[in-house]
């Protein structure tokens, strides 16, 4: 049997036993066999001994339950690795970063509390996947959208703790909670903002309650075990139209970004989009890549403006009334004639609610709040998974420049290409800044993998030095981005150690999670 | 290589015939359809955004979708569920339990012809 670190085998047994009485003897896992099925299966450690297994795993069904696994975990300093539906693939997955730690899978808590279409909200447990509350929307015919990520496995409660992002303009998961139940790692249970008053009719309709708002705490964290959670969602709307602007030289991206900044600040584009350089979409040409080598942006605008096709792009999407969309889109293409040689497409137009046939021609249905898992195409038909490395960038055509220079040579040391152009979207999940999400293939090649993240790393540093932090990443590099986050000798790690201590100080919760270690394991800083 | 070993037993499972054929019982093939629709469809299905789908056709597995498949052993269904297979990740029990395995294994064989 594995055992946690630091953790007798007749420790581990006594609370292994005690765990089976308190959830059932089903559903604490400790064969091999079946602790296995919590492995990353997109783990960049495929074959490597520093690969983190887990000893076992829990999956209680309900708060009671989750309370009683912590009290047991606190006495006998277990470390416990809380996971939602654990389809958190290319960050992770449902693997721990401290190998041996027992992993708390909340899989089997995956009610639906509430979903409420006149004020647009819902309450959810945290192994309630997109898929579940589409369907739960969908059955009732409720006219709400929800706001899933890429994935459509993952859970509402885990994304947002993660601070995922969407497509629509609800797509910042974190950003549109309201409300929050989290076990403390004694077992105590605390709700937060306007679910700390005792019969409270305004839980998921104001997110602050009085006094500090903790919240924050709880995302990428380790200092408590969330079991319901609330979100705003978005009245279904009448209409979509997108209409993409296309500018035809590199230096117009300055313009193109400036004004694009202005329309998503300003509230006239609320939802998700990219910036791209049509060029990166072409088939290969030899005489391109000669251009891009050379680095002549005089150049390749001319090959831009021979093969018509743009240099640069971006495609803006409008939800609403359909008489406001069009307005919308009709002002941004006002805002944007200031470019010279701007042209404007008119993209995809549609009314809602979509009809089966409509929804089944929609290859990619994710950004009409409908989850998919599409998005698995990405690495190709034999793709072995992939990891994500996602700096943000600021929301300037300069540092678009900058980030693609960078990129461009981390393609060139993972042999992908020669240049990509503008191959790496741009992307505007949240509000005020870009970030870039860019795809790291996982083999089962131990040398490649090691390669990668030698790569990984640098990548880290290198953005560090040009003022870019990611905003989320797999386990495996939380301390190296952590790190990168050293303002004033590391103040802010100090601040979450310090509450890391005061609420968990058994440090039983998940380890090492983004850098927070508790205590007995928190590595001397250099 | 455990992708490329599962992807060998995989075209084995596939090719070799079953040497005991009980056709499953509807009950049980019902509740298999529902956990496919569930679990597997939104990567197996038909229509487009299928990765899984996709995958299997690209890699020349005919019908590519594994509903219209009548060579599916259970050996190999439970293997790919709980071992993963390219992009395809593994399954923990709290999602696809043994019972609700064995009715997808159900589902996904009923149109198998007895060898």
């Amino acid at each position: 049997m594995r055992l946690p670190p630091g953790v007798s085998s007749r420790d581990f047994s006594d609370a292994l036993k005690q765990f089976e009485a308190a959830i059932g003897k089903d559903w604490v896992f400790t064969s091999d066999e079946d602790v296995d099925l919590y492995r990353d299966s997109y783990s960049p450690f495929w074959h490597e001994e520093e690969e983190p297994i887990p000893s076992a795993a829990v999956a209680p069904d309900g708060v009671e339950q989750v309370q009683k696994i912590a009290r047991i975990a606190s006495a006998y300093k277990i470390p416990l690795w809380t996971i939602s539906t654990g389809k958190n693939l290319g960050y992770g997955g449902s693997a721990p970063l401290l190998g041996g730690s027992v992993v708390l899978d909340l899989k089997r808590m995956d009610r639906v509390l509430e979903v409420n279409d006149k004020n647009h909200y819902a309450l959810v447990e945290p192994g309630v996947s997109y898929f579940d509350l589409y369907k739960y929307v969908h059955d009732r015919g409720l006219k709400v959208w929800i706001d899933p990520p890429d994935p459509g496995w993952g859970s509402l409660v885990g994304n947002a703790l993660e601070r995922g992002g969407g497509y629509t303009p609800m797509r910042d998961h974190f950003d549109c909670h309201c409300g929050m139940e989290v076990v403390l790692a004694n077992g105590e249970v605390v709700r937060t903002g306007m679910g700390a008053l005792p019969n409270s009719k305004t839980w998921q309709q104001y997110k602050y309650g009085f006094g500090p708002y903790v919240d924050g705490i709880f995302s990428q964290s380790n200092l408590g075990i969330v079991t319901k959670m609330g979100f705003w969602l978005f009245p279904e709307p009448e209409a979509y139209i997108a209409g993409n602007v296309v500018v035809s030289k590199h230096d117009d991206l300055f313009a193109l970004v400036e004004i694009f900044a202005n329309l998503i600040n300003s509230g006239v584009v609320q939802a998700t989009t990219n910036v791209v350089s049509p060029l990166a979409y072409g088939p290969p040409d030899p005489e391109l890549a000669a251009l891009r080598a050379s680095g002549s942006t005089k150049d390749l605008d001319e090959y831009a403006a021979r093969k018509n096709v743009g240099y640069w792009s971006v495609n803006l999407p409008f939800y609403g009334p359909a008489d406001v969309v069009a307005a919308q889109w009709e002002y941004a293409k006002r805002k944007f004639s200031v470019i010279p040689g701007v042209r404007f497409e008119d993209r995809a137009s549609y009314r809602f609610p979509f009809d089966a046939d409509q929804l089944a021609k929609i290859v990619n249905p994710v950004p009409f709040g409908v989850p998919s898992l599409q998005t698995f195409s990405i690495g190709g038909p034999r793709s072995q998974g992939h990891m994500w490395f996602s700096p943000i960038i600021p929301m300037t055509g300069e540092a678009v420049l900058e980030a693609q220079k960078v990129f461009d040579q981390v393609a060139r040391n993972l042999g992908l290409s020669t240049g990509s152009v503008g191959g790496f979207p741009i992307w505007s999940f949240f509000a005020r800044a870009f970030v870039i999400i860019y795809f790291f293939p996982i083999e089962h090649d131990v040398e490649k993998n090691r390669r990668n993240r030698e790569i990984f790393r640098r990548l880290v540093k290198s953005s560090a030095e040009h003022g870019w932090g990611e905003y989320r990443t797999h386990t495996a590099f939380m301390g190296d981005i952590m790190d990168a986050y050293s303002f004033n000798e590391h103040a802010l790690l100090r601040l979450h150690e310090t509450m890391k201590d005061a609420l968990d100080p058994n440090g039983i919760l998940s380890p090492g999670k983004n850098g927070i270690w508790p205590k007995g394991m928190r590595k001397a800083r250099a | 290589m455990r992708s490329a070993r599962a992807a060998l037993l995989f075209l084995c499972s596939l090719t070799i015939a079953t040497t005991a054929f009980a056709a499953p019982d509807d009950s049980q093939v019902e509740r298999g359809h529902k956990v496919y629709d569930k679990w597997c469809f939104p990567c197996h299905g038909t229509g487009s955004g299928k990765p899984g789908t996709a995958s299997l056709a690209a890699r020349g597995q005919k019908p590519a979708v594994l509903e219209e498949r009548t060579d599916l052993t259970a050996p190999a269904i439970k293997r790919f569920v709980r071992h993963g297979v390219l992009f395809m990740p593994m399954f923990r029990k709290t999602e696809i339990s043994d019972a609700e395995l064995d009715a997808v294994c159900a589902y996904l064989t009923r149109n198998n012809k007895p060898q």
